[in-house]
C-alpha cells in the first residue's frame, strides 16, 4: 500500500480493523495466559489424566497454547500437582516450585492435592496449600480431562486479569478469602501449635 | 494346596529334622499354614525349599501383621509357592513385643530368597521388626528420619479433622 | 547423599592419558520419564552404570493403614488407587480375598463380567505402558496412537460404570451393576478394531532401527535370577518361563477361556515388548470369548448379609430395608481368619492378604504388589550397561509407583 491509496474515512476504517489499542498489562496477561509452559510433573493417578491424557489428541491442550511441556522447572511457568503429595515428596515439590521463575502458577488437580482427598492419614499432606500457594483447585478423583481444561481456562482468565470472583460479590462474601499460614492475612494460632506438640510427644513416648 | 493330611505329613517330616520348630498347623479356608518358632525359621524355610519332594522355592510374599491385643503380637508371614505342583503354603512366625524401647528380632531370609530384600525392609519400616543379617535394613517407603512404626495397631491413623462451619474455629 | 567414590578413582583406565572417576548421580524423583516419582541413585563410570539404588516412597499414601479404619465395603475405593493403571485388578484381589474369607460364591455372570473387565484393564495398562515407554525411547508419536485406543477403553468403562478411572465396579459378591444396553455393541466394535491397531503399532516400531538397537540385547537378566528375585509377569515370561497365574490357578472364568501365554526367549527388552504386545492380542481373544459366552443371571450374589438388596425391594420388603441399613451403616462382619489371594495383574503377581478379626473392619490389608518386587530386578538389568540402556530397561520394567509405594 502506498501513501495516497486510501484517504479519509476509508483510511480510518482500514486502521481500525488492523490496530488494537489496549493497556500494557492486559496485553501482558493475554500473552502469558495463551502461552503457558507447563511442567511435566505427575505424581499419581491424576497424572495419567493430566499431564499425559490432556496432551493427547482428544483433549488437546495445545489448542490453549500450552503444548510446550518443559521438563526443567527453570523453563516452566505452571506446575500441575496431579496426585497425592506424600510427606516424603512435599519438600521436593516445594523445591521445584521455588526453582520456577516468576511469574508462575500452580494448579492443584484432584482431591488429593487440594485437600488430602480420601487419604486422611499420616502419610499424605492434607492439601498442597499447606506448603505452597495454589492458584486453582480442580475437584475430582481423578477429574475428567475436560474438568482440567475448564480449570485451565479459568486460570487463564485469572492471569488475564479478570478472575471469576464475581460470586463473592453476589453472595456478599468479600473478605472471606482464606490465606495459607504465613500468607498476607494469616494469624498465628497458639492452640494449634500446642496440640501439635502434645501429639508429637505422644508419638515419641 | 497340600490338604490337611498333607500338611500334617509336612509337619511330621520337619519334626524329624528340626524338633520343636513347628508349633502349630492350621488349615483355614483351604489355605494351609504352619506356625513356626521364630528362632528356627531359617531351618524350616531351607527345609521347605530344598528337601526332596517339597520344593517350595518361590517366596511370593513376605509380610507382617499386628495382632494386638492378642499375644504373641506380631506375625511374620512367608507365602511360599511350589511352582511345579502349583501349591501354596504359608509359614507364620509369631513374635512377642519385647520390653519398651526394644524391637522384635528375627533372622533375615535374604540368603535363601533374594526377593525378601525389599519386603523385609518394608516390614521393618512399618512394624519395627528387625531382620538380623539383612544387608541394608533402613526405611524404604517412609522418610529416613521418620519416627514411629505406622502400621502397628497402636499408632494413630493421622490426618486432620475435616473442617466444617461448626468446628473451623478450632483449627486455625 | 554419598560423595563421589574416591576409592573408585581409576588412573587412566583406557591408556589415553585421561583419569576417570565414578560419580554418584541422582536421577529423580522428578524427571522427564513418565514413570512416576522414582528416584535412582546411580554410580556412573562415564556412561556406564556401575551401581544403582532405587529410592522409593515418594508417593506412599498409607493405604494399608487407612484400610484398617474403614468397613470392608469402603476399603474398595482405597485399594483401587494403589496401582493406578490397573485398578480393576486391585479390586479383584481384595474382593476375591474377602469372598474367600466369607465363603461367598459369586454367580457365573459376575465371573464372566469380572474377567471381561479385567482383560479390558490389562489392555489399558499395556497401552499406557507402550505409549509412555515409546515416548521415553524417542518414538514420540506412539503416545498419541496408544492413548487414542485408551480413550476408547475409558469410554467403555464410563458407559458401564460411570467413571473413567477408579470405577469401584467390583463389589464383594459380584459386580455392582449389570452392563447397560449398547455396551456389547460398542465392545464388539472395539475388539474388532484392536488387533488391527496392534499390527499398526508393530508396523511403527518393529522395524525401526533405533528402537531395535536400543531394545535388542539390553537389560538381560537370567530366568533363575528373576525367579530368585520374585519377579513375575511379562518380565518373567520374556525370560522364557511360562508362568502365568491365570493358567496356574483357577479363578474367575479363566479356566473356561482359551488363550495362549506369550513367552520370550532371550529375556532382553525387545522380548518384553513383544510379550506385552502379544498379551494385548490374547486379551482381545479372552474378551471376545467372555462376551460370547456371557451367561444370563444375576450380576451379584444373593446373600443379603453381605450384598446390598436391589433398590426396588426396599419399598416393599422390611427385611431388605433392615439389611440395607445394616450394610450401609456398620457393614458386614467377617468371621475371624486370614486369607492370601493372588491374581495375574499386567505387571505380575498381585496378592492381597486380609486378616479379619470378627468385626466390621479389616484388621490388616496388605498388598503384595508386583512392581514393588519387580523393582529389585532393575539393578541387575542396568548394571554394566549404558545409561540409555538403563532408561530402556526402566521403561520395559513397567513400574507403577503407586503400586510400589502404596
Amino acid at each position: 500500500m502506498l501513501r495516497g491509496t486510501l484517504e479519509g474515512e476509508e483510511l480510518e476504517r482500514y486502521v481500525e480493523e488492523r490496530v488494537v489499542m489496549t493497556r500494557f498489562d492486559k496485553m501482558l496477561g493475554w500473552a502469558r495466559a495463551n502461552s503457558m509452559f507447563p511442567l511435566t510433573f505427575g505424581l499419581a493417578c491424576c497424572a495419567i489424566e493430566a499431564p499425559i491424557s490432556i496432551v493427547t489428541a482428544r483433549y488437546d491442550l495445545a489448542r490453549f497454547g500450552a503444548e510446550a511441556l518443559r521438563a526443567s522447572p527453570r523453563q516452566a511457568d505452571m506446575i500441575i500437582l496431579s496426585g497425592r503429595v506424600s510427606i516424603k515428596m512435599a519438600p521436593i515439590v516445594r523445591r521445584l516450585y521455588d526453582q520456577m521463575l516468576e511469574p508462575k502458577w500452580a494448579i492443584s488437580m484432584g482431591a488429593c492435592s487440594s485437600s488430602g482427598g480420601m487419604f486422611a492419614n499420616y502419610a499424605v499432606v492434607q492439601g498442597a496449600d499447606k506448603f505452597m500457594p495454589i492458584d486453582m483447585h480442580i475437584p475430582g478423583c481423578p477429574p475428567r480431562p475436560e474438568a482440567v481444561l475448564y480449570g485451565f481456562t479459568k486460570l487463564q482468565r485469572k492471569i488475564k486479569g479478570n478472575p471469576d470472583q464475581g460470586w463473592r460479590q453476589r453472595y456478599n462474601a468479600v473478605g472471606s478469602e482464606e490465606w495459607a499460614r504465613g500468607g498476607v492475612a494469616s494469624k498465628p494460632n497458639p492452640a494449634a501449635a500446642e496440640a501439635y506438640e502434645t501429639a508429637r510427644e505422644l508419638i515419641h513416648a | 494346596m497340600p490338604d490337611a493330611p498333607g500338611l500334617e505329613l509336612i509337619r511330621g517330616e520337619i519334626e524329624q529334622d528340626h524338633p520343636g520348630a513347628v508349633l502349630d498347623t492350621s488349615f483355614d479356608r483351604d489355605q494351609p499354614a504352619l506356625v513356626v518358632d521364630p528362632d528356627q525359621i531359617l531351618a524350616v524355610l531351607t527345609w521347605l525349599r530344598d528337601a526332596p519332594g517339597q520344593g517350595y522355592g518361590f517366596l511370593s510374599s513376605l509380610h507382617a501383621a499386628d495382632y494386638l491385643p492378642a499375644t504373641p503380637r506380631f506375625g511374620v508371614h512367608y507365602e511360599l509357592l511350589n511352582r511345579d505342583r502349583v501349591e501354596r503354603l504359608r509359614v507364620k512366625a509369631m513374635l512377642d513385643d519385647p520390653a519398651a524401647g526394644d524391637l522384635p528380632e528375627i533372622d533375615s531370609c535374604v540368603g535363601l530368597f533374594p526377593t525378601a530384600e525389599f519386603q523385609e525392609r518394608e516390614v521393618f519400616d512399618f512394624f519395627g521388626i528387625v531382620f538380623k543379617g539383612h544387608p541394608n535394613l533402613t526405611r524404604i517407603l517412609l522418610p529416613e528420619d521418620y519416627v514411629g512404626w505406622p502400621q502397628r495397631r497402636d499408632f494413630p491413623v493421622g490426618g486432620e479433622p475435616v473442617t466444617f462451619t461448626f468446628n473451623e474455629r478450632n483449627y486455625g | 547423599m554419598a560423595e563421589p567414590q574416591a576409592a573408585h578413582l581409576a588412573p587412566d583406565p583406557q591408556g589415553d592419558g585421561v583419569d576417570t572417576e565414578v560419580m554418584t548421580i541422582n536421577i529423580g524423583p522428578h524427571h522427564p520419564a513418565t514413570h512416576g516419582v522414582l528416584r535412582l541413585v546411580v554410580d556412573l563410570d562415564g556412561e556406564i552404570v556401575r551401581d544403582l539404588r532405587p529410592v522409593i516412597g515418594y508417593v506412599h499414601t498409607g493405604i494399608e493403614k487407612s484400610c484398617e479404619d474403614k468397613s470392608y465395603w469402603k476399603v474398595i475405593p482405597f485399594v483401587e488407587r494403589m496401582d493406578y493403571v490397573s485398578y480393576f485388578f486391585q479390586m479383584e484381589a481384595y474382593c476375591g480375598a474377602v469372598e474367600r474369607l466369607v465363603g461367598l460364591e459369586i454367580p457365573p455372570r459376575a465371573r464372566y463380567l469380572r474377567t471381561l473387565f479385567l482383560e479390558l484393564n490389562r489392555i489399558h495398562s499395556h497401552l499406557v505402558w507402550l505409549g509412555t515407554t515409546a515416548l521415553d525411547l524417542g518414538a514420540i508419536s506412539m503416545l498419541w496412537y496408544c492413548f487414542r485406543e485408551r480413550d476408547k477403553i475409558l469410554d467403555l468403562f464410563e458407559m458401564a460404570t460411570g467413571q473413567r478411572m477408579h470405577t469401584r465396579y467390583f463389589q464383594v459378591g459380584g459386580v455392582i451393576e449389570d452392563i447397560p444396553l449398547g455396551f456389547e455393541a460398542k465392545l464388539r466394535e472395539f475388539i474388532a478394531d484392536m488387533p488391527v491397531r496392534v499390527t499398526q503399532y508393530q508396523a511403527l516400531l518393529d522395524r525401526n532401527e533405533i528402537f531395535l538397537s536400543r531394545t535388542k540385547g539390553t537389560g538381560i537378566v537370567s530366568r533363575e535370577r528373576l525367579l530368585d528375585l520374585g519377579v513375575t509377569g511379562p518380565l518373567l515370561r520374556a525370560a522364557g518361563e511360562p508362568w502365568d497365574l491365570r493358567k496356574a490357578f483357577d479363578y474367575l472364568a479363566y479356566p473356561e477361556m482359551e488363550f495362549k501365554v506369550p513367552v520370550g526367549t532371550v529375556g532382553d527388552n525387545y522380548d518384553r515388548y513383544r510379550v506385552r504386545l502379544a498379551e494385548m492380542v490374547e486379551s482381545v481373544r479372552i474378551i471376545e470369548q467372555a462376551l460370547d459366552g456371557l451367561p444370563e443371571g444375576p450380576h451379584i450374589a444373593d446373600d443379603r448379609k453381605y450384598v446390598l438388596p436391589p433398590r426396588s425391594e426396599l419399598s416393599t420388603s422390611m427385611e431388605s430395608l433392615i439389611h440395607h441399613f445394616k450394610l450401609v451403616t456398620e457393614g458386614y462382619r467377617v468371621p475371624p481368619g486370614e486369607v492370601y489371594y493372588s491374581i495375574e495383574s499386567p505387571r505380575g503377581e498381585l496378592g492381597c492378604f486380609v486378616v479379619a478379626d470378627g468385626s466390621s473392619k479389616p484388621a490388616r490389608v496388605h498388598f503384595r504388589d508386583a512392581s514393588f518386587v519387580n523393582l529389585q530386578a532393575f539393578r541387575d538389568m542396568a548394571v554394566d550397561s549404558y545409561v540409555a540402556d538403563m532408561i530402556a530397561s526402566l521403561g520395559m520394567l513397567d513400574p507403577i509407583l503407586g503400586g510400589v509405594d502404596r
